[in-house]
């Protein structure tokens, strides 16, 4: 399937250092405007995820959310984290349904970084994987994405910026 | 069930503007918490910002119903975007298309055959450059989802 099958970049493993992981973040209760909000930005105007009527008559107890609603909610926690324009990659795999009134947590991990090397140079790579978890503990979503770590301002990013004043004891007085 | 004929049915070519007003917009509703996206000019699109190619797909261009798997039992299983360097900004005229690839059988894991299909969706910048490339998974289960079962296999498609 890939354009891009001539020339296979290589990759190989080396730790860089990757910005701190955020904290886990918590969403919610969610609630049918949260769905209502994401279907009409992103087009998905399934009834299923905002009419009553229409998902009692499905089966289903209430509306429930848009898969890709969580997801999304899982990529800008990444790319709060990590830079939007470093995104490479984003898989994203759905487990279970997520309800009117659930509390979601979010949290991210680096499973490894490397460097990839192709025609267009050397890039620093890290891999990380996502988790969307609802109240009762359940995986909701889970997701695996590949952003840039930039090679040369990586070390920049390291060092305290100018101005920035080391912790010290509060002055009294 | 499925038809394994789909497998190559390709759509008609359709264009997506990328629009700072909808980087926004969904923003906005999925807790974008980075600026970026809300104070540049031209920001880059959010990792799953492609799915709107909702509001630029039309029947002729989006060959998903060749597949023909049973509503009442179809689900969204996994959902994959690749950018082939930096995700496209604000003011980008992307042009795009989508095919069906691969169609498969596997056994779940409550017994039961599951059947797979597969959506590649290619967008290519105004230069011709392949930028983002988006793969959809969708799964007809062997019996229609349980209400309320956590472990089910995917949520709706």
């Amino acid at each position: 399937m890939s354009d891009t099958a001539t020339a296979q970049p290589r990759t190989t493993g080396v730790g860089l250092p990757v910005p701190a992981t955020p904290p886990a973040r918590a969403y919610g209760p969610v609630t049918r405007t949260d769905f209502v909000r994401y279907q009409g930005a992103s087009g998905d105007m399934n009834p299923i995820h905002h009419d009553e009527v229409f998902a009692r008559a499905a089966g289903f107890p209430s509306p429930f959310s848009v898969g890709m609603w969580q997801a999304s909610l899982l990529g800008t926690y990444a790319t709060d984290w990590l830079g939007g324009p470093n995104v490479r990659d984003f898989r994203i795999r759905f487990l279970a349904q997520v309800w009117p009134g659930d509390v979601l947590t979010f949290e991210g991990v680096p499973l490894r970084t490397y460097v990839l090397e192709s025609e267009d140079g050397r890039e620093g790579r890290v891999d990380i994987e996502l988790t969307c978890r609802r109240q009762t503990g359940d995986t909701a979503v889970t997701a695996w994405a590949t952003f840039v770590l930039p090679l040369d301002a990586s070390v920049g990013d390291a060092t305290p910026e100018a101005g920035e004043q080391p912790e010290t004891t509060e002055e009294q007085g | 069930m499925a038809n394994p004929d789909a497998q190559g049915v390709t759509g008609a070519p359709f264009r997506l503007d990328v629009e700072r007003g909808k980087i926004r917009e969904f923003a906005l509703a999925t807790g974008a918490a980075d600026a970026a996206y809300l104070r540049e000019e031209n920001p880059v699109v959010q990792p799953t910002f492609l799915t709107t190619t909702f509001f630029w797909q039309g029947e002729d261009s989006n060959p998903w119903s060749a597949v023909e798997l049973d509503q009442q039992r179809g689900l969204h299983a996994e959902q994959q975007y690749t950018f082939f360097g930096e995700p496209p900004r604000a003011g980008t005229r992307l042009t795009c298309q989508s095919r069906i690839g691969e169609i498969y059988t596997k056994v779940g894991r409550r017994g039961g055959e599951m059947t797979f299909a597969v959506m590649y969706t290619d967008f290519h910048d105004e230069t011709g450059r392949l930028v983002a490339r988006a793969k959809l998974t969708g799964v007809e289960t062997a019996r229609p989802p349980v209400t309320g079962d956590a472990t089910q296999d995917g949520a709706s498609a």
